[in-house]
Order: structure tokens, then C-alpha cells, then sequence
């Protein structure tokens, strides 16, 4: 889900960046509003928490492993616009230090794990929240469902991005200069491994995490809802 | 045998601490790009990044890759350990991702190899194949462009972060006017990178230590849920001590960061290389 440097077009990383810009800014207004003194070291804390989440190998059915993101776990958590800087936080240390995702493709890979994919599992758990009974494993179900989703809709989204590359970025003769898949190729390879390995791996967490705390520390859940920023 | 998910995060933990030791090993040496301001380099960077981006030819491409050689050649980075970082990393994503494009059905054009001729055009559901499967000129020369751009964007990124103390690097992003707070939430975080990182190692050992045959993937899942559940709840206690220690120190929420950068007329110079670099790219595609 990492797109590295070299696949997108220099016009399209800006074209991300900017996307990003009103998440960001709004994310920062709330946090400020929300947590004033605690907003630094909470949010370090959880951006460090995403990343040990995003190096943990998951195994999934077919005896291979995978990475999950903790984006949508994250949002539900401590509210979407605190994942949106947690994750892009994280995803900044990946890019920079450890070379996971490029520095001009930040924009992009923040945009599709930072924003689409906390917001889409967000509403989609306070959807599936709306009917009752409210039991911790059903809740733990519908978190799982909202990682699914969420993934999903992130891996969509960066598909589109890497598939539009050879319809509008070409050289005089006609070779692709970045990604050289159209949308044909680019959405059905994401999609599918994301509906079949990746998205296995994010319900896993995000369900699974939800399930412990709400059995063994319920009061973390609570406590942590005070500080959401919704 | 395979290496189970314990074996492989433990792999992974590993190289993720060793990688961040080397890095500040390089970035205290005293070298070229170690001596230049660390907001001369971030914007030096991010040109030649730009200009990579921009690059059309491979010629061009080529030649960053190789003034990212001469640049880590004169800051003391070992050779060996450099182009292999770049060169082990490349094959194994770019180069599979890559791999498809070489061929007719997914980049038409001139054939150089016919693999495999078939009776008649293949259709599969929506999908149309030629009649025969062959490496095409445009192919090759799409899949080289792709591992080029990807392999000189991955050595420029690695020549900064080797060169670079982290804590300068975050500050220099100031000059790109990322809020003081981001940065010293960056910071922060990557600091606790590090400690989470040593206490999942602990968790991974000692469930390794103990586990004497293969557990079901149900187990495996609950084990999983089970220590990130924890970390979450040490994360929540954490940030209230740490919150706590801040406040006891004087911290009111607003970041003061001290200046101790000095723009030498060597960092000047750079950034102008850099620059004419860049617009010589930027011209040069406008004249062909």
C-alpha cells in the first residue's frame, strides 16, 4: 500500500499534498481545541503505537503473513481526525527514516491511509453501531468489518491514483513515464489482494484489539473515548 | 522451514533498530553532505528528487544515480552497503511489479522476443490477448525507467537520512513550514518508536521461548489482538506520565525550538547546483 517515489507523477504528489492540506489543518484545529497540553505526548505515544502495528506480521489463511495498518483500529479508538495526523505521523517516520513509501508520494500514501481509510472505517463502524444489541463481540464484529472496509477503500483509491499515471503521463512516443498499468489492471490487483489477504489481516486487528480491550481493560475504552476527537 | 509471523515481525523489529544505530553511526562521520546545513540539504534534496520525478529520458536518470554514488563516495557512506541497500530492495518490488510491463499484452509495441505463439487471439471474459506473447522495445524501455526512477528516488532518500542527525533533519523541515508542533510530535514519536519496538521484541521472545510446536492461526490471531491491546493500554498510561513529566517541567503546550543553524556560503553553493540542475531538466524537456 506504500507507494515508493518513482510511481506517481511529480503533478500528482502535489495534487495529493494539497488534498491533504484541509485534513490536516482541520485534524491540528481539533486536536489543539480538544487536548491542549496532552496533545504531544498522546498523540506520539499512538503515533509510535501505529507503527509497532503496521511491523507486526499477521498470518492469514494460505500460510503467508501480512501487515496491517491500525488506521481504522486508531479511529475508533481516539476518533478519525486524531488517526489522520497519528497515522500521517507514523507514515512520515516510514517514509523518512526508514524508506517505506517515498517523500514526494507522502501526500499520496497519507491521503489513502491517513484520511480515506480512518474516515470510511469510522463511519462505517458508527453505522454497523447503530443497531443493538451492543455486545462486546459484536461490536468486535463490526470493528472487524470497518478494518475490511477501510483497507479496502484505501487499497481503491490508491489504485485509481497509480492507474490514471499512463492516461495522462507519457513520453513523445507513448511509453508510460511512472506506474505503467491502467485503471483495468491497477483496481483489480489491489482490490483483490486486499479483499483476500490484506483486508483478512486489518479486520484481525481492529476487530480483535477491540475484543481484548472491551473483555480485559474496558476502562481504557472508556478513559480513551474522553479524549476521542471525533 | 518457513519462517512463522513471530520469526518474521523478530526479523523485522531487528532491522528496524539496527537500521536507525547505523544511521546515526554515518550521519556523525565527517563527510560532505554531514557538513553541509541540514536546511541547505533537505532543500538540495528535494530538488534532485523533483528532477528525478521530471526526468523523461534514462540518460538523465542515470546520471543522478550516479552523482548520488559520487555524493555518498565523498561523504564516507561504504560503497558496498550503499548500492546494495538500493540495489537489494529494487529487484524485489519494483523489478516483480515491473515485470508485467515488458510484455505485449500490457505494453504494446515493436517485439524484440517472441516467446510463445498461440493459434489465435485469446479472449478472457472482458479481455482481449494477442495472438503470440513477446518482450516489446517499449516494454523494456518502460520497466527501465520505472526500477530507474524508483532505485536514484531511493538512494537520494537514503544518502539525506544517512547524512542527516534525525532530531537536525525534523528541524529543517521547519524551512518547508511544517508547524513546530508536527515536528515535535515527529520527534517524540520516534523516540517511542524505540522503546515500543524493544518491548515488542520482548513479547515476540518470549512467546517465542515458550512455544514448542506450530498454534493454530486462531491462537495466533487471539495472541496478536491480545499484546497490541496491551501495548494500547501502556500507550494510554504512558502519555499521561509523560504528560505529567512535561507539565512538572514547565511545558504549557506550545513548542520552543532553539536555532542553531549557520548557512555557510558551501550550502549556498549547493542549493544553486541543485537548482540549475534542476531547471536545466525542466528547460531541456521544453526545448525537445
Amino acid at each position: 500500500m506504500h507507494i515508493p517515489d518513482g510511481y506517481l507523477s511529480p503533478q500528482t504528489c502535489v495534487i495529493m499534498y494539497t488534498a491533504c492540506i484541509p485534513f490536516w489543518v482541520m485534524s491540528g484545529r481539533r486536536l489543539r481545541r480538544k487536548l491542549n497540553s496532552r496533545l504531544v505526548p498522546l498523540l506520539s505515544i499512538f503515533s509510535a503505537f501505529s507503527f509497532v502495528v503496521m511491523m507486526f506480521n499477521i498470518p492469514v489463511p494460505g500460510g503467508t503473513t501480512t501487515h496491517a495498518i491500525g488506521s481504522v483500529l486508531m479511529a475508533i479508538l481516539l476518533g478519525p481526525w486524531a488517526a489522520v495526523t497519528g497515522i500521517s505521523v507514523a507514515l512520515l517516520i516510514q517514509a523518512l527514516f526508514f524508506g517505506d513509501g517515498g517523500i514526494l508520494s507522502f501526500g499520496a500514501n497519507a491521503f489513502n491511509m491517513a484520511v480515506v481509510m480512518p474516515f470510511a472505517g469510522y463511519y462505517v463502524y458508527r453505522f454497523l453501531n447503530l443497531t443493538r444489541p451492543k455486545t462486546p463481540v459484536r461490536q468486535a464484529l463490526n470493528a472487524a468489518v470497518a478494518g475490511y472496509v477501510g483497507i479496502n477503500a484505501a487499497a481503491f483509491v490508491t489504485a485509481i491514483e497509480l492507474g490514471v499515471q499512463p492516461l495522462f503521463f507519457k513520453a513523445l512516443d507513448g511509453t508510460p513515464l511512472y506506474c505503467p498499468y491502467g485503471l483495468a489492471q491497477t483496481i483489480p490487483a489491489m482490490l483483490f489482494a486486499h479483499l483476500t489477504v490484506g483486508g483478512i489481516a486489518e479486520a484481525v486487528v481492529t476487530g480483535g484489539v477491540l475484543l481484548f480491550l472491551r473483555r480485559s481493560m474496558p476502562e481504557i475504552i472508556v478513559d480513551l473515548k474522553i479524549e476521542a476527537v471525533a | 522451514m518457513a519462517m512463522d509471523f513471530v520469526g518474521k515481525t523478530l526479523l523485522d523489529t531487528t532491522r528496524a533498530i539496527e537500521q536507525s544505530v547505523f544511521q546515526l553511526d554515518l550521519s556523525s562521520e565527517d563527510g560532505f553532505l554531514q557538513g553541509l546545513d541540514p536546511r541547505a540539504k533537505v532543500i538540495c534534496f528535494l530538488l534532485l528528487l523533483l528532477l528525478t520525478a521530471f526526468s523523461k529520458g534514462l540518460w538523465m536518470m542515470f546520471s543522478t544515480y550516479l552523482l548520488t554514488v559520487a555524493l555518498a563516495m565523498a561523504s564516507r557512506i561504504p560503497l558496498g552497503f550503499f548500492i546494495k541497500r538500493v540495489w537489494l530492495f529494487i529487484p524485489l518490488f519494483t523489478g516483480l511489479i515491473a515485470l508485467p510491463a515488458l510484455f505485449n499484452i500490457v505494453t504494446p509495441g515493436d517485439s524484440i522476443w517472441t516467446l510463445v505463439v498461440f493459434n489465435s487471439p485469446i479472449s478472457f471474459g472482458p479481455f482481449e490477448f494477442p495472438a503470440y506473447l513477446a518482450i516489446t522495445q517499449q516494454g523494456l524501455t518502460t520497466a527501465a525507467m520505472l526500477i530507474l526512477r524508483v532505485a536514484v528516488s531511493v538512494s537520494l532518500a537514503i544518502l539525506l537520512v544517512l547524512t542527516t542527525r534525525w532530531m537536525d533533519l525534523l528541524r529543517a523541515l521547519s524551512i518547508l513550514k511544517v508547524p513546530q508542533v508536527v515536528i515535535l510530535v515527529t520527534a517524540m514519536t520516534y523516540r517511542y518508536i524505540h522503546l515500543f519496538l524493544r518491548n515488542l521484541e520482548n513479547m515476540l521472545l518470549a512467546r517465542k521461548s515458550r512455544q514448542f510446536a506450530p498454534s493454530a492461526m486462531k491462537d495466533q490471531h487471539g495472541w496478536i489482538s491480545s499484546r497490541l491491546g496491551a501495548l494500547v493500554a501502556k500507550s494510554y498510561h504512558l502519555s499521561t506520565e509523560v504528560h505529567l513529566a512535561m507539565v512538572s517541567r514547565g511545558w504549557s503546550g506550545t513548542p520552543k525550538g532553539l536555532e542553531q543553524f549557520h548557512f555557510k556560503a558551501k550550502d549556498a553553493v549547493s542549493v544553486a547546483v541543485a537548482f540549475i540542475l534542476f531547471s536545466s531538466e525542466i528547460l531541456f524537456d521544453k526545448i525537445y
